[in-house]
């Protein structure tokens, strides 16, 4: 290829507002982020791995656990589902782009300068380290006079606004492009999940967004909207904060919801068990999800009306969530299970994510919160929501999806080594650190007094985050070798129902010569057994 | 294994984890029947050919079941949460027995029957159920004492109030469970529990000025440099100099058992090394490195030890 066209391939990149290669970008800059904060995480565990090192001292370790937490959440798991959608939700709906092709190109860029902003931080000589809540007074400039915190709140701003663009998008696309005949009801639930998702993200960023700019007033205009002086409450943040931060934890798990529920009934050979169930609860885990954000303050000591009425909430959103655990086990049940890593990651999600979902429960019962909450058995518990359950599922959803964006197979042996290592080592990591927080152990501290146990059971912890790190290492492989040489995909290698595995793999860039008929949830199983078998 | 949160000794502490207990059987009964559920299908539900099995799509009663059932559930997690409240947080004293204050990172202790100040240290009588109003004097912190009861913030600008108790006289440990900045994990104190008589002979103590030093020791020397070398400016001694309370009360200093929110056991040696250089120590504190002599070192470190 002569130099010219090699320039202009990468520049097509830059300019492309193609979903699928968006989507791509979406997903290769979370792997870059995630990789970083991956790092971040490593650090801490080192830190930790007995008291008194001192390997990181107090203001680096602070730097970069508000550093992990930032980028996993902000600049790793939400884009990356959003990547994710990005490449799928067209596809699944029979669509030739979104909706509005160049507001999805400048939500990605503007979610990748934000994160490039944040990273900046650190070469001012100061990232931020009032972690990712930046409560205030902490996070003033009386308590926070380096500049870490004024990145940290420029940069959410951004990838809000990038995160809000997509949103808006997915909706529009999800209610305006589907194929004749794909209707609401007939809707693969991943696309469901991210519909929710989308609205949730409208509703709940704009409240950090708000709180970011109202900190920002107060560290460089002097305004006091979260200190006592003239009236300001640094309560008031907390509001703000967590009525963005508790719809947050939903955004970073429904999509993961949407790909257990496509990866389970393709590998069970069966359709999801309760489709209008398994909708419906997602419906009612987004309204919930607006009315819990108080459950992270039943320290604060709002009083009892608080603590009833967001105890409550808090409860009852743990019902849909059930109720979809219930589903998933159900689909299973009476089928022809074909384990597959994809397949085996989803059984490892549903193990998982039921282990950090009723450790969730034990949070809404509020007594117990005020016993638990700011100790390591709350690092365990959402550990385990969005590692044992997001991430889970993401590698789920990665086997199932990689060989329809590369056109190849990854291998399934390096599959099982990367699922068998991460799996050991995500339980070794965090099942202990339940303990550790009964005990005693507060979180976000860079060392720890040694006292009976802590010592073997911060170890065993930081040993299983370089097991995981092991398994990613693996995946990384796989995936870089796979790409290269792994088997020919084919349309649809899992004989799945879905339209994207109707089109060639990868997709031409518009996607389907033509779009099959859409005559129920399923339209490849209905193609292949025409005679009124389908569900 | 007894993990502090769950080995109460106060009934506050007991009645959480009687809710806890009750939780976990629950949890616990759920999670075996996904586990189980799960071992069962994946052995019985393998691919054994590669024909499609029965589409079944749903059953209506089923999913009204698993709906209705957890719902019925945490109701009752619901109902025996505002019964622990109630056993927890229900007492018709308004005024608190002990006023914590959280400082970058240290708890100032006030009680204010007895007008007398201690820091990281708190004494209560045993058997008695003590409120104590928590406060913070720059950011947010919080009051934990695992054993005794529940977690509390401590928020500028205003007042929780929370209560502990202990049934035997023993010490127990206590953290800052917010975090507050870089020596968050160095903000521990201890609650020393002990039966009426010791205990208000502690407060009485407490609340005496410092015992005067005179002569030409190396105590009293080092009472001179505690003037002259700035320490004066932000720790108090009642009785010799007064400050308001920016860092710890001296006072009776050498009657603890701990320095530095629990970091060093309170022996010469530590005390010594510690003035020294408190931010090799304790990285980022609020203490500077005076640059003290070997000479000053002895003398303030002997004047020190005289504040029983």
């Amino acid at each position: 290829m002569a130099p010219a066209q090699e320039a202009t391939r990468w520049l097509s990149w830059i300019g492309t507002v193609d979903h699928k290669r968006i989507g791509i970008l979406y997903m290769l800059t979370t792997l870059f982020f995630f990789c970083l904060g991956g790092l971040e995480a490593l650090l801490m565990r080192i830190q930790l791995s007995w008291p008194g090192n001192g390997f990181l001292g107090p203001q680096a370790y602070n730097q970069v656990f508000t550093m992990h937490g930032t980028t996993m959440i902000f600049l790793v798991v939400v884009p990356l589902l959003l990547g994710l959608a990005n490449y799928l939700v067209p596809l699944m709906i029979g669509a030739r782009d979104m909706a509005l092709p160049r507001l999805n190109a400048f939500s990605y860029w503007v979610f990748l300068f934000g994160g490039i902003l944040l990273y900046l931080s650190f070469m001012s000589g100061f990232a931020p380290d009032a972690g990712w809540f930046s409560y205030p007074p902490l996070s003033d400039r009386g308590f926070s006079t380096q500049h870490g915190v004024d990145y940290w709140a420029l940069a959410l701003l951004g990838i809000g606004v990038g995160t809000i663009g997509t949103a808006i998008n997915l909706i529009v696309t999800i209610l305006n492009l589907r194929a004749p005949g794909l209707t609401i009801r007939r809707l693969p639930l991943f696309v469901w999940m991210t519909l929710i998702n989308s609205l949730l993200i409208i509703f709940a960023i704009p409240a950090l967004n708000s709180a970011l700019v109202m900190l920002l007033m107060d560290r460089q205009l002097n305004s006091h909207f979260f200190t006592n002086l003239g009236g300001g409450s640094p309560v008031l943040w907390q509001h703000f904060f967590w009525s963005f931060g508790h719809p947050e934890v939903y955004i970073m798990v429904l999509p993961a919801f949407g790909i257990i529920s496509e990866v389970i009934p393709v590998f069970s050979r069966k359709p999801i068990f309760g489709y209008a169930f398994v909708a419906a609860s997602t419906v009612a885990i987004g309204i919930l999800s607006l009315g819990v954000w108080a459950h992270h303050m039943f320290a604060v000591g709002l009083g009892k009306p608080w603590d009833f009425a967001f105890g409550a909430s808090s409860l009852l959103i743990a019902v849909p969530t059930g109720v979809k655990v219930f589903n998933w086990i159900a689909t299973m049940w009476g089928g022809s299970l074909r384990f597959t890593t994809s397949m085996l990651f989803a059984i490892a999600f549903l193990f998982s994510f039921t282990i950090g979902g009723l450790s969730g429960v034990t949070f809404a019962a509020w007594p117990l919160d005020l016993q638990t909450t700011d100790t390591y058995y709350v690092v365990a518990h959402m550990h385990y929501v969005l590692f044992g359950g997001t991430l889970f599922a993401v590698m789920a959803g990665l086997y199932y999806w990689f060989p329809k964006i590369s056109g190849r197979l990854l291998s399934e042996s390096l599959g099982r080594l990367n699922l068998a290592l991460l799996f050991i080592g995500f339980h070794m990591t965090f099942f202990i650190q339940h303990f550790l927080g009964l005990d005693g152990m507060p979180r976000r501290v860079y060392t720890y007094p040694d006292l009976p146990g802590w010592k073997w059971m911060n170890l065993t912890s930081t040993i299983g985050a370089f097991i995981m790190g092991l398994s990613f290492l693996v995946l990384f492989w796989n995936v870089i070798v796979s790409r290269r040489s792994g088997k020919i995909a084919g349309d649809n290698p899992w004989d799945a129902w879905t339209l994207e595995w109707a089109t060639s793999s990868p997709p031409p860039e518009h996607n389907f010569d033509a779009v099959p008929p859409v005559h129920g949830p399923r339209p490849l199983w209905d193609l292949a057994h025409p005679a009124g078998e389908r569900a | 294994m007894h993990l502090s949160s769950l080995n109460p000794a106060s009934p506050e502490a007991a009645s959480i984890l009687d809710l806890w207990n009750v939780t976990m059987w629950i949890c616990g009964s759920i999670m075996t029947i996904v586990t189980v559920a799960l071992l069962y299908i994946v052995f019985r539900f393998r691919a054994r050919s590669a024909a499609e099995p029965a589409q079944v799509a749903g059953n209506k009663r089923l999913e009204i079941a698993w709906t209705v059932v957890p719902l019925l559930l945490v109701l009752l997690l619901f109902v025996l949460s505002i019964r622990t409240t109630g056993a927890v947080f229900d007492h018709a004293q308004q005024i608190p027995d002990i006023i914590v204050t959280g400082h970058q990172w240290w708890w100032e202790i006030y009680y204010p029957a007895a007008n007398a100040y201690a820091a990281n240290e708190v004494h209560i009588p045993v058997g008695r159920d003590i409120l104590v109003g928590v406060e913070a004097a720059d950011v947010i912190h919080d009051f934990w004492t695992p054993q005794l009861g529940p977690k509390v913030d401590a928020i500028p600008g205003r007042r929780n109030l929370t209560w502990i108790r202990a049934d035997q006289a023993d010490t127990y440990r206590g953290f800052c469970a917010e975090f507050c900045g870089n020596q968050h994990a160095w903000m521990q104190f201890r609650v020393v529990a002990q039966d009426a008589g010791a205990y208000n002979g502690w407060v009485a103590r407490q609340a005496q000025p410092a015992a005067p030093v005179s002569g030409k020791d190396d105590a009293a020397l080092g009472s001179v440099l505690f003037r002259r070398r700035t320490c004066v400016n932000c720790h108090n001694i009642s009785g010799y100099s007064s400050q308001q309370q920016y860092a710890p009360d001296l006072t009776h200093v050498a009657s603890r058992k701990m320095l530095a929110g629990e970091r060093l056991e309170n022996t010469p040696k530590n005390l010594r090394d510690w003035l020294h250089d408190p931010n090799s120590i304790k990285p980022g504190c609020a203490m500077p490195n005076l640059k003290l002599s070997d000479e000053d070192l002895t003398q303030l470190t002997a004047y020190l030890e005289t504040l029983k």
